[in-house]
């Protein structure tokens, strides 16, 4: 199953859902990333982690590592 | 009849600059009980019956953040008369999100639509008549910025107050899940106040645990409620939070549609554009290093510095302080007395008061880092190093400027979020060597070896390896652990800093540092001055005949195996908390000498006589890594709390005493020495160490399994 690690930059996905459990599972979904949103994956950080995605009009930063839970196609 | 008034809304939303327009001077900070989330409460200008709280900014009513139960209890139990919705305009969709969950409180509710100025110069519109029927509450358009729509804001919340007009409840779930929530409903119905009753409801389906544990429900009703979630969850396929929250936003999704109208979109923005260059992958890390010089230059080589020794320097030392002293002696009073005076109030007065300019000019230039929105992009930019060893990105600001003051240093740690993340960097950040300290790293670098600047090197290494080791340590004990917050963090667009909240910010910053900061070091500078000045006869004396000299001979054989234990060198170590540079004054006073240059030159035969290279080594990193200054023990005490200021101090003297029992120790095993009792003791105290560095992580093997089990 892909996830949103394994998107690359400039790329817009949909989300299919949020795995996992407790706080960051919600504090995904409160932040507007539920089934079906798109997301537009913007950039790296100069590190090349986290990431910086805009969902719902805003921009929204992640790590990598967390990325993971988030399935999409 | 007093209204208590709460502003609830997101982050970045706009709220504490009407916070601030409302307010006006008359707002006090405080904590919330039981945890260090900010509490801001104030009376509106021109009409006391109305109290203002300023809820923290919270994306969601979640049960996991601190902020978010704060704001929650707060709502549930206090159940303030009005709230007040700051909802960010040119968001709607993730601001409604956090309306839709306060509207199911029963409180009434106004939603301030903010930022509407934003909206119309992008060519949007917002129908705010037709948002506030889908909603079943008042919707007043503002922009708290430019001071429109105050009036019109106020006057909707008090009346709305005062008919006590609950929101309309509006089913804003699919009917499947109404039919579930009703279902519940009809077990709680008597259990709970009535207005409360969707609230819980839907917090049931929402398997949230606090609701649950507040309800204390028997084991029938649980059985009963745990049997329809069940239902609910199997008839979704989905867990009952994620349909919840799936629900919200599609009704959300819905509303935004039928109210709202975006014109034409450029491709980019102004914020877009400023973006793609201070956050691009080359040119990001030089930008960030230019700012952060501004920011140390302007705070600590300049700006600040000056104003802070001027104050030290001209105001105090100059003028107020002969100034007293003569005028003083001129009214007759006794010799003690005006000791007392100039030597114990005035000079901790002015310890307190030195700090000031410097943190001032700080504070305003953090103020606009985080108001024009690049502190967020630092974390953005940092974390993948900082988290490494369990600190934010935000931690690289308060290291920083500790290099130059440690006082300050730690007070920048308040822009950090994450409550372990900001006191774990609360408590290391003055392992880097402060300014105050070169002095002593001149002192044993030029006594004893030949000036190298290795010495000065090796400080500042063994300081980043210290936050390092600590950052891990701590982050493995208990009180540290709670659930750390997930990074999952906005970017707020880039706008012009408001001259009135960078002007808020500081002051309350500065006001809490006097207030936190100034009691503790002004009580301990003057106690330390007291004790070095009297014997126990209580007659003024030298330092050397002092009572802090009977109390350097009486501990000083704690540091016997750190390879100095004599009571100068522990006496230099105790006034060194008052300011660190003292260590050089006192060593030059108990050797017979009355004036020390910064170096320490003149005593440094002294010094090369009482010490050998090793010894002197073990008194440097002592030094470096023990407890701060008074000034920074009582920022500390502001950023953590007494307890957790107890704590710090106690760590910071163990994990220094440590570490330099092992340099000391092992240098002597290494140069031939043999091995000692104390030798045993460096072994255990090193064991010890690694211990805490390489212990599993409790919560980290927790989360493993949760994730395991999913």
């Amino acid at each position: 199953m892909k996830t949103l690690k394994d998107a690359k930059c400039g790329d817009t996905v949909t989300v299919i859902r949020v795995k996992g459990e407790g706080q960051l599972k919600r504090r995904f979904m409160d932040m507007g990333i539920t089934k079906g949103c798109s997301i537009f994956v913007r950039k790296l950080a100069p590190l090349g982690d986290p990431i910086e995605i805009t969902v719902r009009g805003y921009e929204l930063s992640l790590r990598k590592a967390d990325a993971e839970s988030i399935e999409i196609q | 009849m007093v209204i208590r008034l709460a502003l609830a809304g997101n982050p970045n939303c706009g709220k504490t600059t009407l916070f601030n327009n409302l307010t006006g001077a008359s707002q006090h900070t405080g904590n919330w009980p039981g945890v260090t989330v900010e509490k801001k409460e104030g009376k509106l200008r021109g009409n006391k019956d109305v109290i203002i709280t300023d809820l923290p900014g919270i994306y969601s009513l979640s049960p996991y953040s601190p902020e978010e139960v704060v704001a929650r209890d707060y709502l549930i139990k206090d159940r303030p008369e009005i709230i007040v919705n700051v909802v960010d305009s040119t968001n709607l969709d993730r601001n409604l999100y956090l309306t839709t969950q306060l509207l199911e409180t029963g409180i009434p509710v106004v939603v301030a639509l903010n930022m509407i100025d934003v909206v119309e110069k992008n060519g949007d519109k917002i129908d705010s008549k037709k948002l506030s029927e889908i909603l079943g509450c008042g919707v007043v358009e503002i922009s708290a910025l430019k001071k429109k729509g105050m009036d019109e804001l106020i006057s909707t919340a008090i009346n709305t107050a005062k008919i006590k007009q609950a929101p309309v409840i509006k089913e804003i779930f699919s009917n499947k899940t109404e039919k579930f929530i009703l279902e519940i409903s009809s077990v709680l119905k008597g259990k709970v106040e009535d207005c409360l009753l969707r609230w819980y409801s839907i917090k049931l389906l929402e398997n949230d645990e606090k609701a649950a544990e507040e309800l204390r429900l028997n084991s029938q009703e649980k059985s009963i409620i745990s049997e329809t979630v069940q239902r609910f969850e199997s008839e979704f396929d989905d867990d009952g939070e994620s349909i919840v929250t799936n629900e919200r936003y599609n009704h959300i999704a819905s509303v935004v549609k039928e109210t709202s109208k975006k014109a034409k979109k450029e491709k980019l923005n102004t914020s877009d554009k400023i973006d793609r260059i201070v956050t691009n992958r080359i040119l990001a890390l030089p930008i960030f290093a230019c700012v952060m010089i501004a920011v140390y230059y302007i705070s600590i080589s300049t700006v600040g510095g000056w104003m802070t020794d001027w104050v030290n320097d001209t105001l105090f030392a100059e003028t107020l302080i002969p100034g007293a002293e003569s005028w003083l002696q001129s009214v007759g009073a006794a010799d003690w007395l005006n000791s007392f005076i100039v030597n114990g109030v005035i000079n901790g007065v002015g310890a307190v008061l030195g700090f000031l300019p410097q943190m001032i000019v700080l504070f305003i230039l953090l103020a606009i880092l985080e108001d024009c929105g690049y502190m967020a992009r630092i974390a953005f930019i940092m974390d993948r190093i900082f988290r490494k060893f369990g600190l934010s990105g935000k931690s690289f600001i308060p290291i920083m400027i500790g290099t130059g003051c440690g006082v300050p240093g730690i007070m920048a740690s308040c822009t950090i979020e994450q409550e372990c993340d900001r006191k774990i960097t609360a408590m290391t950040t003055t392992f880097i060597p402060c300014s105050a300290k070169i002095p002593i790293i001149a002192l044993i670098a030029g006594a004893l070896f030949g000036g190298s600047v290795w010495i000065a090197v090796s400080a500042y290494f063994l300081g980043v390896i210290a936050i390092i080791m600590s950052g891990i340590i701590l982050k493995k004990m208990n009180r540290f652990s709670g659930t750390p917050a997930p990074f999952v963090v906005e970017l707020p667009p880039y706008h012009l800093p408001g001259l009135k909240t960078v002007a808020f910010s500081t002051g309350g910053r500065a006001w809490a540092f006097v207030k936190k900061a100034g009691t503790v070091i002004f009580v301990a500078c003057a106690l330390i001055w007291f004790l070095s000045s009297y014997n126990w006869a209580l007659q003024p004396v030298g330092i050397e005949d002092s009572i802090l000299e009977s109390i350097g001979s009486a501990i000083c054989g704690i540091f016997a195996p750190l390879g100095w234990g004599d009571w100068q060198a522990t006496v230099a170590t105790i006034t060194g908390f008052i300011a660190k540079e003292n260590v050089l004054g006192t060593f030059g006073t108990l050797f017979g000498l009355s004036e020390v240059s910064d170096g320490g030159e003149e005593i440094w035969s002294f010094v090369a006589a009482s010490f050998t290279q090793l010894s002197a080594y073990s008194f440097l990193v002592f030094n470096l890594l023990c407890a701060p200054c008074f000034a920074a023990i009582g920022a500390m005490r502001r950023e953590l709390g007494n307890k957790g200021c107890l704590f710090a101090v106690a760590y910071q003297m163990v994990f220094a005493y440590a570490v330099a029992l092992c340099v000391y120790q092992f240098g002597m095993l290494f140069m031939g020495g043999g091995f000692t009792a104390y030798t045993l003791l460096a072994v255990i105290a090193l064991a010890g160490i690694i211990f805490f560095l390489v212990r599993p992580d409790k919560m980290l093997k927790r989360k493993k399994v949760e994730v395991s089990a999913t």
